[in-house]
């Protein structure tokens, strides 16, 4: 047995296990945070079951519960005991709930725990609705009755009748939204550049009457298109307010309000599995493609995710020239001594420095030194408002450039040195200059390395958010970096970020507990961005290595 | 063989007469290129010795010598190849058709255009056969189609290769074999037309069928193309060269007529390497 042992010891067993458990708990710590995040995340799109009851409070008191059991933990008694609590049981474990009842406004809280033990009859009638708005969160209740301007409206079907009118208030809504954001948004635009414009005739000392007096004859037309705008959108509100639903809430009152407010209504306890997965999916696109409301706890993210992707883009296409010039410069043309050496020694540092850093570094030097000598130089009609001499995307995108910077250099010249001096001096002995070597032979064999660079630098840049909240990411942007508005792309506007969409839904909302699914929803986005981005990249990569695959001989 | 194809001006060579033997020709100077004490260093390390000889015109040539004899740094002298290794310092001349190719106002890279190099291992580019072929020409700005057509069939059909690849010129060169690579290398080095063609060791990674190739054609090539080929193996060099070198620890042992060397060597040296005694 000993013998046995042993053998089993010298044979190098044992390394082979210590190295094939280390990769399973590697494993399982990646698969178990995809899970966490994913199961969390996701589930939250699911609609949940109303459920009705009568609760017995620990203090003495009844009241009526309808609402949705979002959590449930089971917790000592003493420990609730501990914490000034009255449990309903003095020992032993008790379960709660914590239910989430929604009707901010009428009847706060929205969420609220209650003990199990306290619940008696508990029900799950069918025809109990959630009400999703766009203010306030959900609304729970049992629909009672419609009005159209104030007159109820006579209709053998309700429900069919309220979803005719939630449609139409829909339809109406995306209209106003269209008209306030898009239409008005570009007559605001041209307004401002022609103010510009006009500041900038000034500036240029001209004195000539006609120029201001176009400016003027155009700011005019601008603002007559803005006011029959403005007069579109009353009438598109007014109708938008005709119908109003009551409902009654679990307290027992009836609560009147408008239609327009709503953004679906859904009866979770009627719902069949075909129609929960119709409603599951519709969920899941409003998230990924729809804008946030209510201070980002509702709706979706779809410019955080937007934002992430063209900043992370537009910094590849900062980053890769730079790198792959510093890297051919250091490898190819620099003779290699302590000099040399020492630059390396400072790039590979470079990588390690924290990240706040370098937003720092962005603000004090891109921002406010480079970015103000720009406005100065180019937008002085625009001062003392900033145009580049405040955060925004290209700054964003700059910082996260150098700090992704050594990433790329390294990767380059690992691929400069791999590729076998044969190829060069093949190249330079059929009369090819230093720099058509490097250009026809050398830069294209290592692209397969400055793409491995390139993709570490993607993985880095997405997942950073401490130095973008210095240089250039907010909370809630007005309007896309990319829009219809000449030159389409704004470099100098403000942008938002998946990554500080987790922080701000997660620790700055106003209603923690609401957010809270989606910080695992938006988390597992990013992932899923980070990982598809990386993707396409490496994709690109290995076409390229099967072309020069020599290389690697 | 090498009796057979020499041209009918012999022509006296290195120390065995120093003269000046390209003045006595009419029509075209038998000497390509001409070395004046070249005394060349790596580092501290003196890696040639005070080398003096000449190239004939549309002969071979070939360098011989035991390993880190420095015959391949003299061939890399030829088309200044030396220049890309860090630390090397280089005294003497080097003429090619009368010209130092050391002199300050030579542009490195039209030299390496007029003087061609096939290494020891086959390196071409990962492009399509084609483009190793062109690539040269393309360095010239030439990108006519039909003008690299024509070059590319008449260099891959001077380096025998023309039958084996004719109808895969698109695709990577990297799917060739060995032999057909270093055909290849020498069909992309011919394609400029260089006046002078320096073969290092290129026959020393491939199997004996493709040495033998690689020999047939060194012997083809001489008629339009001076060549100097560096070899280690002595049949080899008596095989195709007309005229060898014999180098020893950095310094030019003998220089002579291939039949001569290897029959009645002059040096005791020259003797001893030639009959397997050391090397």
């Amino acid at each position: 047995m000993k013998h046995r042992t042993q053998s089993w010891i010298t044979q190098g067993s044992p390394w082979v296990w210590l190295t094939a458990g280390m990769v399973s708990v590697s494993l399982v710590m990646v698969l178990g945070l995809l899970g966490l995040i994913g199961a969390r995340g996701l589930g939250h799109f699911w609609p949940k079951p109303v459920l009705e009851a009568d609760y017995l409070e620990p203090g003495g008191g009844h009241s009526h519960i309808i609402g949705q059991v979002v959590d449930e933990e089971e917790i000592s008694a003493q420990a609730l005991l501990d914490l000034g609590q009255k449990p309903p049981r003095q020992e032993g474990v008790v379960r709660r709930l914590l239910v989430k009842s929604g009707n901010r406004r009428v009847a706060p809280p929205d969420f609220r725990w209650v003990y199990a033990d306290g619940l008696t009859g508990v029900q799950h009638a069918p025809e109990l609705m959630v009400v999703e708005r766009h203010q306030w969160g959900d609304f729970i209740g049992r629909l009672t009755g419609l009005k159209e301007h104030g007159e109820p409206v006579a209709t053998p079907d309700l429900w069919a009748e309220y979803q005719r009118r939630i449609a139409r208030a829909e339809a109406l809504y995306r209209r106003i939204r269209a008209i306030e954001k898009d239409e008005i948004g570009a007559i605001n635009y041209r307004i401002e550049r022609l103010r510009l414009e006009r500041r900038r005739l000034e500036l240029d000392g001209v004195r000539d009457p006609d120029a201001f007096a176009d400016i003027e004859e155009r700011k005019q037309a601008a603002q007559r298109e803005y006011q029959a705008l403005s007069r579109e959108l009353a009438d598109l509100r007014r109708e938008a307010g005709r119908d109003t639903y009551t409902a009654r809430i679990a307290d027992g009152r009836e609560v009147e309000q408008p239609v327009a407010e709503v953004v679906r209504a859904y009866r979770p306890n009627a719902m069949g599995l075909t129609d929960k997965l119709t409603f599951y999916l519709a969920k899941l696109h409003e998230f990924v493609f729809d804008e946030p409301r209510e201070a980002n706890t509702e709706g979706g993210v779809f410019p955080a995710l937007f934002g992430t992707v063209l900043m992370v883009m537009l910094m590849s296409l900062i980053v890769t020239p730079f790198g792959v010039v510093a890297a051919v410069y250091l490898r190819e043309y620099a003779t290699q001594n302590w000099f040399t050496r020492a630059v390396r020694i400072a790039v590979n540092n470079l990588a390690g420095v924290p990240s706040i850093v370098f937003g720092v570094f962005g603000l004090g030097f891109f921002v406010y030194t480079v970015g103000e000598r720009v406005d100065h130089a180019f937008f002085p009609e625009a001062l003392p408002a900033p145009t580049f001499g405040t955060p925004g995307l290209l700054w964003a995108s700059l910082t996260l450039a150098l700090l992704t910077v050594p990433v790329v250099i390294v990767a380059t010249e690992e691929g400069l040195t791999r590729i076998p001096n044969a190829f060069r001096e093949g190249s330079l002995a059929l009369g090819a200059t230093k720099a058509e070597t490097l250009w026809r032979i050398i830069l294209p064999m290592s692209t397969p390395a400055i793409m491995t660079g390139m993709i570490l630098a993607i993985a880095r840049a997405a997942g950073e958010v401490a130095p973008l909240m210095l240089v250039g990411v907010v909370k809630l942007a007005p309007s896309l970096p990319l829009d219809g508005n000449f030159p389409y792309l704004h470099l100098e506007r403000k942008f938002m970020h998946l990554g500080f969409h987790i922080y701000d839904v997660g620790f700055q909302s106003p209603n923690v507990e609401a957010a809270r699914p989606l910080v695992y929803a938006t988390s597992l986005l990013l992932v899923l961005i980070v990982v598809a981005l990386n993707l396409a990249a490496i994709r690109i990569r290995n076409r390229l290595e099967d072309k020069y695959h020599a290389a690697e001989h | 063989m090498s009796e057979n194809t020499a041209r009918t001006h012999a022509i006296e060579l290195g120390h065995l007469a120093r003269g000046e033997p390209g003045r006595r020709e009419e029509e075209q100077p038998t000497v390509t290129l001409k070395v004046e004490s070249l005394d060349l260093w790596y580092g501290e390390q003196q890696a040639l010795k005070s080398i003096s000889m000449e190239i004939p015109r549309q002969q071979v040539t070939a360098f011989i010598g035991p390993s880190g004899c420095g015959k391949s740094t003299l061939l890399r002298c030829f088309n200044r190849m030396n220049d890309l290794v860090d630390g090397v310092r280089i005294e003497g001349r080097v003429l090619l058709d009368g010209q130092n190719i050391y002199d300050r106002s030579v542009n490195v890279a039209d030299l390496r255009r007029r003087v061609g190099m096939v290494f020891q291992r086959p390196n071409p580019f990962p492009k399509t056969i084609y483009e190793n072929v062109a690539y040269g020409l393309r360095l010239q700005g030439v990108n006519d189609r039909r003008t690299l057509d024509k070059v590319v069939e008449r260099s891959l059909k001077s380096a025998a290769l023309w039958d084996e690849v004719k109808d895969r010129l698109h695709e990577s060169a990297m799917g060739l074999s060995g032999g057909q690579q270093q055909r290849l290398v020498i069909a992309r080095a011919i394609a400029i037309e260089p006046e002078v063609l320096l073969l290092d060791e290129p026959a020393s990674a491939l199997d004996p069928i493709s040495t033998l190739k690689i020999e047939e054609l060194v012997y083809e090539l001489k008629e339009k193309y001076t060549i100097v080929i560096v070899t280690h193996n002595m049949q080899q060099a008596a095989r195709v060269s007309d005229y060898t070198a014999f180098m020893y620890l950095g310094e030019l042992i003998e220089f002579d007529r291939t039949s001569t060397l290897f029959t009645n060597p002059r040096r005791k040296q020259t003797e001893d390497y030639i009959t397997g005694r050391y090397g």
